[in-house]
């Protein structure tokens, strides 16, 4: 399986305004939204980003999408770092990369029409004009929008958030890129029409051979689309491995928090208190050695002198931990 | 769902500015007070357009009577519907034809403020760093200076013409727009359909222009507005306080003339109220157009 | 029951008409139980239970039913009066309603002071034992709302409705902004609460997890109607109505070994102009023409145990083995794309 986008050691930090005790004596706080990340995706994986707010997901959506330039280490894609990227190449690369995002809502520009809106992507790639509206078409076919003329000249504001999340997939899939990456696409959708797209979207996959990035806080839903999960704590990878394997035997103690503390739809549902203490400690300021360790059950001394790294527990699976 | 053999484009290609414009311009019809003030400075155009139709008579020349003296302070009749001057002018030709002049005045220092306050407002937004800081800087210098003052004073280094004036006001007026267009932007900027055309490679002056410039239009509109009734009456106090081209005609100028030959305690109304009340009327339907672009930007403004 | 709610019908005067947001929704709620509000957006719940406590937006009005607290018929005038202390509401946005300028605990005072006519060292003392239920420690009341994080506002907010000992728990989406580990934390609390004081609580949520983890009772609401309502376990494990088995299919759930999530065609109606009939029928995969026609509202205050607002509910052992299978929905899918 040839590797799609390679992230070796990113690092992200934003600096925070700074107090003047703290311009005076030479301090740069920042907060560190990622803190060491190193993973490949495959052509044609789809890989789950799970974590909770703060642990700096949205970040690496942005990073793997040369939307944000890390603070230091490097992400190549089909072998190209993208921090070399300029010109007509960075444009090729935005062809072969798109984004899904959170809110259909806000996505499109209000005042323009959707046909304008979809069609955008191939105005920015210089495509001829002819093309156009048989690439829309496409596009819109496989977002099972079916009667093009009924969506082409309304406006966002005319459409369900279903049937305008499934007019963002189409924007994004118009260039025929080859790799996506979804930002919490459903979550600000109702209940009944998640699943229609999720559907969608696991479809698109299998028919173009995309590959994907899922992020989002919601465990269930991942399952549905990705075959392969990582698990993030405060900008670090503290779990990667099939997401089978996560979500019925995860090795992780926040990890095995997290799968704990999912409700599922099941009234005799298990109701033992969490594995896991007090909360989320300030992003400016993490603990030493394991971030988790404040929180941690099990932790040890050897957590807060040496942060673990992220090393292979089983076949695809790695863990960042000191336990074993 | 049939498939069409030919598919159709469809009738709109939804440009955003054209929409905006369209906006724009239907506003006054919903809108009663906007659609007053449209009225009034439809009315203003038109007289400015026919002065020389509406008032045959020229404005600065020196009229005597027919035995030979000067007609000064007539009063008002069918020869001279509001009198002359102390210096037998014809006060309604004055007032006809200072219409052009404060329409001059006012449009232009509009145009002036739009443009540039918009510009300024775009690139400091959204480009940032230091070309924001720069422009920001210059922003604050010009918003520090005291106006009347300041108009005078670049007016009596320039030259005491009305273009110097409208430079002066636009001058000091731009600022203000562009801060708040700026900050616009830089909320603008951070919207997911912004995000949406630069993951889709869109350069940053096609997002400018394409995506942001249409949504702060409005903006642009509502500070041009103000602009008109500010330079109007800058106008007319620089000549009123007689630091402006005496040749000129213009309702400030009415003003001036009237006071130092003591219209009012003479009485004479027919000199001095005429003109201020067609100040008065040209700054309030400015004003009342500027509130209409107010509401179309902010909807929330209007009541439920 | 606690409170019951009959027939309640609320209208919004629009531009576009009269949206009637809530068109006949029927339910109680037993003394000492938990029940959740579940549906979609613009079911009505949220709506509903506004209605109730008397804070509705201006446009507006009750435009009929009735609602009974503790056996009194309460109008909206009357409620916002008296109740006040008795029906405690905290709203969807209660994270985000603290006064940044004031500490926490000074808002906490105030409201026990000024509503509720204690001393100042009686309202301490007794912000401190509201932290306390809450799970707050008490050295938080002089910290300021910004420094509280998400969970810790939320628990701020309930220890506010908390404070004049209410019979009846309001709670809008309490959990919905919240991160999955805080989610439960509050969840724990909130039955923690049940128990301590025997509160009685009214949950909104559009999350079925959410409802099955804490809630005694469910009632379903679609298009500003209830449609279904009973025990939590007959509900989720025995629905008895079309669209509770659809929005169980549509649920994921993380221990199932099913990896299919079937979506329910179509999508809600416009209830500025509802069909005739029942609402869900458009959408309905088991819809017969006299769906169309006649509807099967809840009567009788909701006090059955286990009542659907549907046509076929003899039969609804057969459908819900129908619903099981995702071609059912499919097959209804096809009418309309949501």
């Amino acid at each position: 399986m040839a590797t799609l986008v390679e992230l070796r050691d990113v690092v992200k930090h934003f600096p925070v305004a700074r107090s003047l005790g703290e311009v005076v004596r030479g301090e740069h706080p920042a907060v560190r939204a990622l803190d060491g990340v190193s993973f490949d995706v495959g052509s044609g994986d789809a890989v789950a980003i799970v974590g909770e707010s703060g642990c700096g997901k949205t970040t690496l959506g942005r990073l793997m999408l040369k939307l944000v330039e890390p603070t230091t280490g490097s992400i190549a894609f089909d072998g190209a770092a993208l921090a070399n990227l300029a010109g007509a190449d960075l444009r090729g690369f935005r062809r072969q990369a798109q984004l899904v995002f959170q809110n259909p809502f806000d996505a499109l520009n209000p005042r323009f029409t959707i046909y304008r809106a979809v069609a955008e992507p191939l105005l920015n790639a210089g495509i001829d004009r002819a093309e156009h509206m048989d690439r829309v078409a496409a596009a819109f076919r496989r977002v099972h929008l079916p009667d093009l003329d009924r969506y082409l000249d309304k406006y966002p504001h005319q459409l369900s958030g279903g049937q305008l999340q499934r007019v963002v997939l189409a924007r994004a899939l118009v260039l025929a890129p080859r790799f996506l990456v979804a930002d919490e696409p459903v979550s600000m959708l109702d209940v009944s029409v998640r699943a229609g797209i999720l559907t969608l979207m696991r479809e698109v996959r299998d028919a173009m051979g995309l590959s994907a990035i899922y992020i989002s806080h919601d465990l269930a839903l991942v399952r549905y689309l990705c075959e392969r999960t990582l698990v993030m704590y405060l900008g670090r990878i503290v779990e990667d491995g099939p997401t089978e394997e996560i979500v019925r035997r995860p090795r992780h103690p926040y990890t095995k928090a997290l799968v704990a503390a999912v409700p599922v739809p099941d009234a005799d549902q298990s109701r033992q208190p969490l594995p896991i203490k007090g909360n989320v400690p300030d992003a400016r300021e993490p603990p030493s050695g394991c971030s988790f360790r404040d929180r941690c059950p099990y932790a040890m001394s050897r957590c807060a002198e040496e942060t673990p790294p992220l090393r292979a527990i089983g076949d695809g699976h790695r863990m960042a931990c000191h336990l074993d | 769902m049939a498939e069409r053999a030919e598919p159709v484009l469809p009738t709109r290609t939804g440009w955003p500015l054209l929409l905006v414009l369209r906006r724009m311009a239907a506003m006054p019809l919903r809108d009663p007070f906007a659609f007053t003030g449209l009225l009034i400075y439809v009315l203003f155009v038109l007289v400015a357009l026919f002065a020389d139709q509406l008032a045959p008579l020229d404005p600065l020349e020196i009229l005597f009577t027919k035995a030979g003296k000067l007609a000064a302070n007539v009063a008002p009749s069918a020869d001279f519907p509001l009198g002359t001057t102390n210096l037998g002018r014809d006060i309604y030709a004055q007032l006809v034809h200072g219409t052009r002049s404060a329409l001059a005045v006012g449009l232009s220092a509009a145009i002036i403020v739009a443009i540039v306050g918009t510009v300024v407002g775009l690139v400091a937004g959204y480009f940032g760093g230091m070309a924001d800081a720069v422009l920001m800087r210059i922003a604050d210098m010009a918003l520090s200076l005291p106006f009347l003052p300041f108009v005078i004073v670049l007016t009596g280094f320039l030259g005491a013409s009305t273009s110097n004036i409208v430079f002066a006001v636009a001058l000091l007026l731009w600022p203000n727009s562009a801060r708040v267009i700026r900050s616009q932007v830089l909320t603008l900027r951070e919207r997911a359909y912004v995000e949406a055309a630069r993951v889709t490679g869109a350069s940053s002056w096609r997002i400018l222009f394409v995506h942001i410039a249409p949504n702060i239009l409005p903006l642009s509109f509502v500070y041009a507005a103000i602009a008109i009734g500010w330079a109007i009456i800058t106008e007319a106090s620089v000549n009123f306080l007689g630091f402006g081209d005496s040749t000129s005609v213009s309702w400030g100028m009415m003003l001036q003339d009237a006071f130092s030959s003591q219209a009012l305690s003479r009485g004479q109304y027919a000199w001095f109220v005429p003109p201020g009340v067609c100040i008065i009327l040209v700054v309030v339907a400015g004003f009342f157009i500027s509130r209409g672009y107010e509401e179309v930007f902010m909807p929330r403004l209007r009541g439920r | 029951m606690i409170l019951e709610v009959d027939g309640l019908q609320i209208h919004y005067s629009t531009r576009a008409g009269v949206v009637r947001a809530v068109d006949g929704a029927s339910f109680a709620v037993p003394e000492g139980r938990i029940v959740g509000l579940v549906g979609e957006s613009g079911c009505g719940k949220t709506t509903a239970v506004r209605a109730i406590m008397g804070v509705l937006a201006e446009n507006g009005r009750r435009a009929g039913g009735r609602v009974v607290f503790k056996g009194q018929a309460i109008d909206e005038v009357a409620t916002r009066k008296l109740l006040w202390r008795d029906i405690a509401y905290v709203p969807q946005s209660a994270m985000s309603s603290l006064d940044p300028v004031y500490t926490v605990g000074a808002q906490l005072v105030e409201v026990l002071t000024k509503r509720g006519n204690a001393s100042r060292r009686a309202a301490r003392t007794r912000a401190a034992e509201l932290f306390d239920l809450v799970g707050l420690s008490e050295s938080r009341l002089s910290d300021y709302p910004h420094q509280f994080s998400g969970g810790m506002r939320q628990r701020a907010a309930i220890a506010m409705a908390l404070a004049l000992k209410p019979s009846l728990l309001l709670a809008d989406e309490p959990v919905t902004a919240l991160d999955v580990i805080v989610q439960r934390q509050i969840l724990d609390m909130l039955r923690a609460l049940q128990q301590r004081l025997g509160l009685s609580m009214v949950l909104v949520t559009h999350d079925i997890s959410v409802v099955a983890y804490l809630c005694d009772d469910v009632v379903v609401m679609y298009a500003g109607q209830v449609i279904e309502s009973g025990p939590v376990r007959e509900v989720l494990a025995r629905p008895r109505h079309p669209y509770t088995m659809g929005l169980r299919n549509a649920f994921p759930d993380l221990m199932s070994d099913a990896l299919e999530l079937v979506p329910i065609g179509g999508s809600p109606p416009d209830l500025s102009d509802p069909p005739p009939g029942c609402r869900f029928a458009p959408r309905c995969p088991f819809v017969l023409a006299a769906c169309t026609t006649s509807a099967a509202l809840i009567a009788d205050g909701g006090k059955q145990t286990h009542a659907s607002a549907c046509l076929r509910d003899d039969e609804a052992d057969s459908l819900r083995k129908a619903a099981m299978d995702p071609a059912t929905w499919q097959r209804s899918s096809n009418f309309a794309m949501s």
